[in-house]
């Protein structure tokens, strides 16, 4: 074997030994975070810490309830924004719409999508905390539903698409107009894509905490109303961390560890559950 | 008489069945309407989202013009305000946690579209999609308690010992920093560079690949002198949307970069990022003219990142020319 033909066979196998060390790398990080989270938050997590209220700033205790209360109500009204807009949006690109509005709502979709979501906070500041001169969980819903709507929307659409052509036909056969079709026949056929974009746009706004700042705020006690500031779980993750106590950086540990169990949990069963035999499984 | 009703009858029954189908025709019309209403909100929402950001800068924009692009002082109490700082530390972040994600991202993205078998390449893919949707906050506590101190005890002083002589690795260690910020960045941009990446190169077509090593390629050759040449401008248009991203990344950055407006040249030193300041500040701004500046800085990051992604869907098309689908969200 000439040295050249042994160089080229050496570097061969270093090189490709090096990606599949790129990807050891890459996909060791998310092991490490879990486990990490697990170790430093797990000996936290208690009931008090889903029951109590956080204590009085600089005494030790306390829990979260308000902040896990309030995130829920954040995602529901996100959904309650978000989703009917997405889904409507999409059916109308798949189902209804011509050239050239499809053109420009499809691009403008994946241009809000790539807007910093801090950018969609100052939007809802602007459109509902500065008319209601103070920070609101309403506010909050908003920003999150924003961020909800593209990717509702191009899922949607996408999973519209793929339905054959034979179902639309057999529906129009049966003397079915398309509404009609769309709604009892492409629709369902969809659904399991369309809920799994659905939850998994959820899963992601619910761990946003930049658009939350300025908008949902915050709040050391329940929030009173839709239209009062409210307590977050990312948030109060970046509070507690930020801030100055042993006590409050053993918390934010917990409620990562809550955070991203829940987010994980929801993106591992949604894909497992929901995805089988979908353009999910197949990309 | 007789007639008459009979006559009427038949006319009857084609008017009846016309205003149906009038009817079913004009519940299609409803469907239509209320679809492209849905359609039409996204549409208001981003002209909305654009009007909203010109208009409330605009007091910044007329007072200081284009010499908020290239002044340093940001002194809220005098209301003297310039955004060099900010863009200054978004570009260093963004481009340390290129430099570290774009060869560990292609890297990966080669071995799980060229070496691995399909089963395995898609569970690990499913594992970056998962690291994909770690929440911000995660990866800035992660970094505030373990990354900080090891940078500060570890990795800086090393760099100083080794590399001290250039002026990116001077200065004291404290942790905090550009560096630090970007290397979480990488992190967390690495997903997006791998799984646009390994969708570009599962889209080069077999036989180039077989091509190659019929004439005696071995398999990193083929892979590194035909495949990912190939598939080169996809790869860039993955590298703009993980740097669009990394531009906007707001959390993870605001909690180790060190919250400190100062350009300077070494990574140690600790410095502020546009989204950064907007988390530090934007709910404390007091001041029509330090709430407008701050939205001028909203302004420059959305019209960065609209510029980069649309540059990367752009490029990405062109590779696959199966449209943005394939993207990640």
């Amino acid at each position: 074997m000439s040295v050249r033909l042994m160089w080229r066979k050496s570097l061969n196998v270093v090189m490709l030994s090096l990606t599949g060390v790129c990807v050891l790398l890459t996909v060791s990080v998310l092991f490490f975070i879990l486990g990490y989270l697990v170790y430093n938050g797990g000996k936290d997590l208690s009931w008090t810490f889903f029951t109590h209220l956080p204590a009085p700033v600089g005494e030790e205790g306390g829990g979260m309830a308000n902040a896990i209360l309030g995130s829920l109500k954040l995602l529901l009204l996100a959904a309650l924004f978000g989703v009917p807009i997405g889904l409507l949006g999409g059916v109308y690109l798949a189902e209804f719409g011509g050239r050239t509005i499809p053109f420009v709502v499809r691009y403008t979709a994946d241009l809000l999508n790539g807007v910093p979501s801090i950018v969609i906070g100052i939007f809802a500041y602007a459109l509902v905390v500065m008319p209601m001169h103070h920070f609101s969980t309403l506010a909050g819903g908003f920003a999150l539903g924003i961020m909800v709507i593209p990717t509702v929307l191009r899922n949607t659409e996408s999973f519209l698409t793929d339905v054959p052509r034979s179902l639309r036909e057999g529906a129009f056969a049966m003397g079915a107009n398309k509404w009609k079709m769309v709604a009892t026949v492409v629709l369902p056929a969809a659904s399991r894509g369309i809920l799994t974009g659905v939850l998994l746009a959820l899963a992601r706004v619910a761990g946003e905490t930049a658009p939350l700042l300025f908008t949902a705020f915050g709040n050391r006690f329940w929030s009173p109303g839709w239209d009062q500031p409210t307590s977050s779980l990312p948030v109060v993750i970046y509070t507690y961390a930020t801030g100055p106590y042993e006590d409050w950086h053993r918390q934010a540990w917990a409620a990562g560890l809550v955070l991203l169990g829940l987010v994980l949990l929801t993106n591992i069963l949604v894909r497992a559950f929901l995805t089988r035999g979908t353009a999910y499984e197949r990309s | 008489m007789a007639t008459t009703p009979n006559a009427a009858a038949p006319a009857d029954i084609p008017g009846n069945s016309r205003t149906l189908s009038r009817r079913w025709a004009g519940a299609d019309d409803i469907a239509h309407a209320i679809t492209l209403i849905a359609a039409a909100v996204l549409l208001l929402i981003a002209v909305l989202l654009v009007y909203q950001l010109w208009v409330l800068s605009a007091e910044a924009r007329t007072k200081f013009g284009w010499k908020f692009f290239v002044t340093e002082v940001w002194d809220p109490v005098s209301g003297d305000f310039g955004a060099l700082p900010f863009i200054y530390g978004t570009l260093v972040t963004s481009a340390v946690a290129l430099i570290l994600a774009v060869p560990l991202g292609v890297g990966a993205a080669i071995f799980l579209a060229e070496l691995a078998p399909p089963k395995l390449s898609s569970s690990l893919t499913f594992v970056s999609d998962l690291l994909a949707a770690v929440p911000s906050v995660i990866y800035g506590l992660l970094g505030v308690f373990l990354l900080v101190p090891i940078m500060r005890t570890t990795i800086q002083p090393a760099l100083k010992a080794t590399l001290g002589f250039l002026p990116f690795f001077k200065g004291p260690s404290y942790g905090i920093g550009f560096l630090t910020a970007g290397i979480v960045l990488a992190i967390m941009i690495v997903p997006f560079v791998l799984s646009v990446s390994r969708e570009v190169l599962l889209a080069i077509p077999r036989d180039q690949r077989e091509a190659a090593l019929a004439l005696g390629a071995t398999k990193w050759e083929s892979t590194w002198k035909v495949v990912v040449p190939a598939a080169r401008i996809g790869i860039f248009g993955s590298v703009f949307l993980a740097l669009a991203r990394a531009l906007g990344e707001t959390m993870a950055v605001t909690m180790v970069i060190g919250n400190n407006p100062k350009i300077a040249a070494s990574l140690f030193s600790p410095g502020y990022s546009i989204a950064a300041v907007l988390a530090n500040e934007f709910s404390e701004a007091t001041g029509n003219l330090y709430l407008s500046a701050l939205i001028e800085l909203g302004l420059v990051l959305f019209l960065l990142t609209f510029v980069l992604n649309g540059l990367a869907r752009l490029l990405i098309l062109v590779t696959t020319s199966r449209g943005s689908g394939v993207l990640p969200t």
